[in-house]
């Protein structure tokens, strides 16, 4: 039964319709590939359990002729989406141990579609990372080793590196990501699998533990385009409980992958190549552009002159809302609380114990922020910023389709480099981060290995709500990388 | 009528302003669909929003805009198309997000104005700055234990309304004119019920003196004052406080105090340097929110007549004097109340019935016109039998006060009772002749000049005619009888 954890998501729906197996052998499998890779801590909480019952619901209802988009098939869901009555943790001390009574709006969808919860993935403490090192529960460990040095265990990037590694590693079919700057791209690159962080408003953030509000976007891991069309459209769509959410209609994603991309045209953002970028991952984007080409499509440079600000914007805006988000975690109604008796102590006490570090630092740069006298300074500029930053895309939009670009300035590095240097930890987040802003959609595809035998991947960013482009492109891209490496580690 | 206190070194002006925070009517939260209304079992009225859960999401209540923009129209004041909605943020256990949803630099509600009242007679404006809607913070209970608080969210979320006025109001007399203006407007609309005594009308007064044509001095924030007389004496006191505090040399610091109503004086609960920084920034959970003009023409097209439209319609209508019409336009109902009792009747004999018998009686049981056990049309009747000679003015008041004991209609009891006027002149004129021929005394007094003596007779003879007789015709006749 191995080989039903090498199947894709539409080959298994293939399988589950045509009763080549059911969905509680495809889960079961799963598990045992869960206990296997145990080591790569991907998971904060594995609910078999809840996996197998689903499962077993899952094939009778099959029998029944329901079918929903996902039926059966196995996923695995980030610590920040709440679950009911499974511990839900956002990779924070101050959450172990919370088991909300609701269920949130994308895992709602995903169940309602017939998915199975086979746990919840390791992440960043609340999403604030890009290596998944800042988890209290422990780091998520990339199944991609260097070709040369096989025992230096490295990141597999953040903040939803451990739903990436679990897809890489086989340890699920898919698995939901949110991205507030990069978190599933970035992620998805560095671990050799395939993730889309759609339009925001596209999936409900009801019930997804909050980051950065304005900027915090469900999206998925699979293994291929097509999966994550699947997915996508399993867990989208309006909801009144959400008033960021869009009241539009979810297009059938999957059907926009054509193959056909002629007559396309694909910006090639100039201010992406920054200096010091190692050559690799300039020569896999060349690579890239020259496929599409191949492919019929059309490539232009384009320019997205305040690039360079996005950063900074970001690093205002992210943590004043998250410092502000972050406020309602005082020990008070839910997780551990410090036994002070006056309460200025134990909220203290509380916050101090329950927050790693890098939490903190977030908190105290959006208190900063948004402090009397700063705000205009900063959080007033950084807005300013952030619609320019907009307006380069919506100009680019204008003469061509998607773009192009590389997902991060490096591959996945070993853990507890850039540790002391938040500064360069913030950087890997370089290339997502403007999408993020702008609110577009983005799709990450692998399509080579490094000289150290590490993937790299391409980002595809479309205009806003037309993931079906960005659908499109990454499919055809796919097609032409034929990237069919695995994890020296699964070998 | 400016309030003056006259200080060591002459005459001080009273300058105020006020922040009302009123509680919006609807059925659920601002943002959540947690029912609003008061009175539930402690933490009975929270949901997961309430609580702040972990990614829970605020989504605004469509009525609660409907209350502030029908406030707005209220208030005279301009509604503003695209406001947004902001977190205050600070720590408190009742406040479980750890920051407030307010309006700060974008409000729904501009400026505005209302007219007030004062004890003279005559009538001002007062400048209102803003309306803003806000969440209500939830209650901290602090003596169910020895050493621990508890917490009750049931008000947690409830939309508020912060009323924010210009520092145009001089004195305690005209703050208490103020708000009695407010909340009768807010009744009016049924926006706010205005009960102050069950916290769902609260108000904060800025309080600063000057000498007359100086600058305004520095304002003290003055904060739990939950009632028209906890305002009108925490100003009194306060005012007092700042020119004493000045006319022996020492300066007001801006800060906020806390008004004591058991030992009657204010005191400092923090200073401005102390002053909390809410880091406001707008919501990023929650859209602008944008108001379509149709939607606002809607909402004007139902509002009510207001208090001061009715009051000069009264006067002007129904020739009422200006206190009558202020009297009887204080409520909505009681307004109403008149209005049908008037119907087809002399209006301001109806005011008088209103004001004067029927408030009296109703006061005096502690009821309010809503209770009254006569209805409207009932006391219309009654009027209108007086009008018609059937009974006296004075027989009017007796049979007035059996409708109230048994709410019977006027003409039941009249008849039951026997009580119509005798307007008979050859029956009146029987008993007129029967009293001369009793009173020979005083029918030679009253020829020999003692002109008084008319009321006596007068009043015998209405007393043999069980007060029925028509008093004119009384009059008349004995005025010929008696020469």
């Amino acid at each position: 039964m191995s080989t039903l954890t090498d199947l894709t998501i539409e080959q298994a729906l293939e399988g589950l319709k045509k009763k080549d197996f059911t969905s509680v052998e495809l889960t079961q499998a799963h598990i045992d590939t869960m206990d296997k890779h145990k080591n790569l801590n991907a998971y904060i909480t594995e609910t078999p359990d809840i996996a197998l019952e689903q499962a077993e619901k899952s094939d009778k209802k099959r029998a029944s002729g329901n079918v929903g988009l996902l039926e059966g098939i196995p996923l695995g869901i980030k610590d920040l989406f709440c679950t009911y009555d499974v511990q839900t943790t956002a990779g924070s001390h101050i959450l172990e141990g919370f088991k909300p009574k609701y269920e949130s709006t994308v895992t709602t969808n995903l169940f309602n579609n017939g998915a199975v919860m086979l746990g919840k993935t390791n992440m960043d403490e609340f999403a604030m990372g890009s290596s998944n090192t800042t988890s209290y529960y422990g780091n998520t460990i990339n199944p991609w080793r260097r070709k040369d040095e096989p025992e230096t265990e490295l990141v597999p990037g953040g903040s939803s590196g451990g739903s990436a590694a679990a897809v890489a590693a086989h340890m699920c079919m898919g698995a939901t990501g949110t991205d507030t700057g990069g978190s599933i791209r970035q992620p998805s690159s560095y671990c050799g699998v395939t993730g889309i962080k759609p339009t925001y408003g596209r999936c409900s953030r009801w019930g997804v533990v909050a980051f950065a509000s304005s900027l915090d976007q469900p999206g998925c891991f699979a293994r291929t385009v097509k999966d994550n069309a699947i997915f996508l459209r399993a867990m989208a769509g309006h909801d009144p409980k959400d008033s960021t959410s869009a009241d539009k209609p979810v297009p059938d994603f999957a059907a926009a992958i054509d193959g056909n991309i002629k007559g396309k045209t694909i910006g090639i953002p100039k201010e992406y190549h920054i200096d010091g970028m190692p050559e690799e991952i300039i020569k896999n984007w060349e690579q890239g552009k020259k496929w599409l080409e191949d492919a019929g499509a059309k490539t232009v440079e384009v320019s997205l002159p305040h690039t360079k600000y996005a950063m900074a914007a970001y690093y205002i805006i992210a943590p004043a809302e998250a410092s502000s988000n972050l406020a309602r975690y005082d020990g008070v109604r839910y997780g551990p609380r410090a036994n002070e008796s006056v309460l200025r102590d134990m909220y203290d006490v509380t916050r101090a114990e329950g927050f790693g570090d890098e939490v903190k630092r977030r908190i105290m740069i959006g208190t900063y922020a948004l402090s009397s006298g700063y705000y205009d300074a900063y959080y007033i500029k950084a807005q300013k910023a952030r619609r320019l930053v907009l307006q380069d895309f919506m100009r680019a939009f204008e003469i061509c389709d998607v773009l192009l670009t590389p997902p991060a300035p490096s591959a996945a590095f070993p853990i507890g480099q850039n540790e002391d240097d938040p500064i360069k930890m913030y950087l890997e987040d370089a290339f997502t981060i403007p999408a993020s802003l702008a609110g577009l959609p983005g799709m990450v595809v692998p399509t080579n290995l490094n000289s150290q035998g590490l993937p790299l991947g391409l980002q595809i960013i479309g205009r806003p709500w037309d993931e079906e482009n960005v659908f499109r492109v990454a499919g055809a891209l796919e097609n032409l990388a034929n990237f069919t490496a695995r994890p020296q580690t699964l070998l | 009528m400016a309030q003056i206190i006259q200080g060591e070194t002459g005459e001080w002006e009273v300058v105020i302003g006020m922040e009302i925070h009123a509680q919006v009517i609807a059925n659920s939260k601002l943002f959540s669909g947690s029912s609003a209304n008061f009175g539930a079992a402690p933490n009975a009225q929270v949901s997961m929003v309430d609580a702040a859960m972990p990614g829970m999401l605020p989504v605004l209540n469509k009525k609660c805009v409907e209350q502030a923009i029908r406030t707005g129209l209220g208030l005279n004041a301009q509604v503003n198309k695209h406001s947004v909605f902001a977190r205050k943020n600070y720590f408190y256990p009742d406040l479980p997000q750890g920051y407030q949803i307010s309006q700060y630099e974008h409000p729904i509600i501009g400026e505005g104005k209302i007219e007030i009242d004062l004890l003279d007679g005559t009538t001002k404006y007062i400048g209102i700055t803003r309306l803003h809607l806000e969440q209500d913070a939830g209650k901290s209970i602090h003596d169910q234990h020895p050493s621990k608080s508890y917490v009750d969210l049931n008000r947690s979320g409830c939309a508020l309304m912060e009323i924010v006025s210009e520092p145009d109001i001089r004195g305690a007399d005209e703050a208490a004119a103020y708000i009695n203006k407010i909340r009768m407007i807010l009744r009016y609309l049924e926006t706010c019920d205005g009960n102050m005594d069950e916290g769902s009308m609260r108000a904060d007064v800025n309080v600063s003196v000057r000498k007359a044509g100086n600058e305004y001095g520095t304002r003290a924030e003055v904060k739990n004052v939950n009632s028209v007389k906890a305002v009108v004496q925490a100003i009194e006191h306060e005012a007092r406080r700042q020119v004493d505090l000045i006319e022996s040399g020492k300066t007001i610091v801006q800060e906020t105090r806390l008004w004591d109503p058991d030992k009657m004086e204010t005191r400092s609960m923090r200073s401005k340097e102390e002053a909390h920084d809410y880091r406001y920034f707008p919501d990023p959970d929650l859209l602008p929110l944008d108001i379509e003009q149709e939607w606002i023409d809607e909402i004007k097209a139902t509002l009510p007549e207001l208090p001061d439209e009715k009051k000069h319609r009264f006067i002007e209508e129904f020739g009422l004097s200006p206190y009558d019409a202020s009297v009887l336009i204080a409520e909505r109902p009681r307004a109403a109340f008149y209005e049908t009792a008037a119907k087809g009747h002399d209006p301001k004999m109806a005011a008088n019935w209103v004001i004067n018998e029927l408030l009296g009686i109703l006061n005096k049981h502690g009821k309010t016109i809503i209770d009254s056990p006569v209805s409207a049309k009932q006391l219309g009747e009654l009027i209108g039998l007086i009008a018609d000679d059937t009974i006296s003015g004075k027989i009017a008041k007796d049979v007035f006060v059996e409708m109230y004991k048994s709410g019977k209609d006027a003409a039941v009891i009249v008849e039951e009772k026997g009580l119509r006027q005798v307007t008979d002149t050859g029956a009146i004129e029987a008993l007129v002749d029967e009293v001369i021929a009793e009173n020979p005394d005083n029918v030679a007094a009253y020829k020999g000049g003692k002109d008084k003596l008319f009321g006596f007779f007068v009043g015998q003879v209405m007393k043999k005619s069980q007060g029925k007789a028509n008093p004119e015709a009384v009059n008349k006749l004995l005025k010929e009888k008696l020469g």
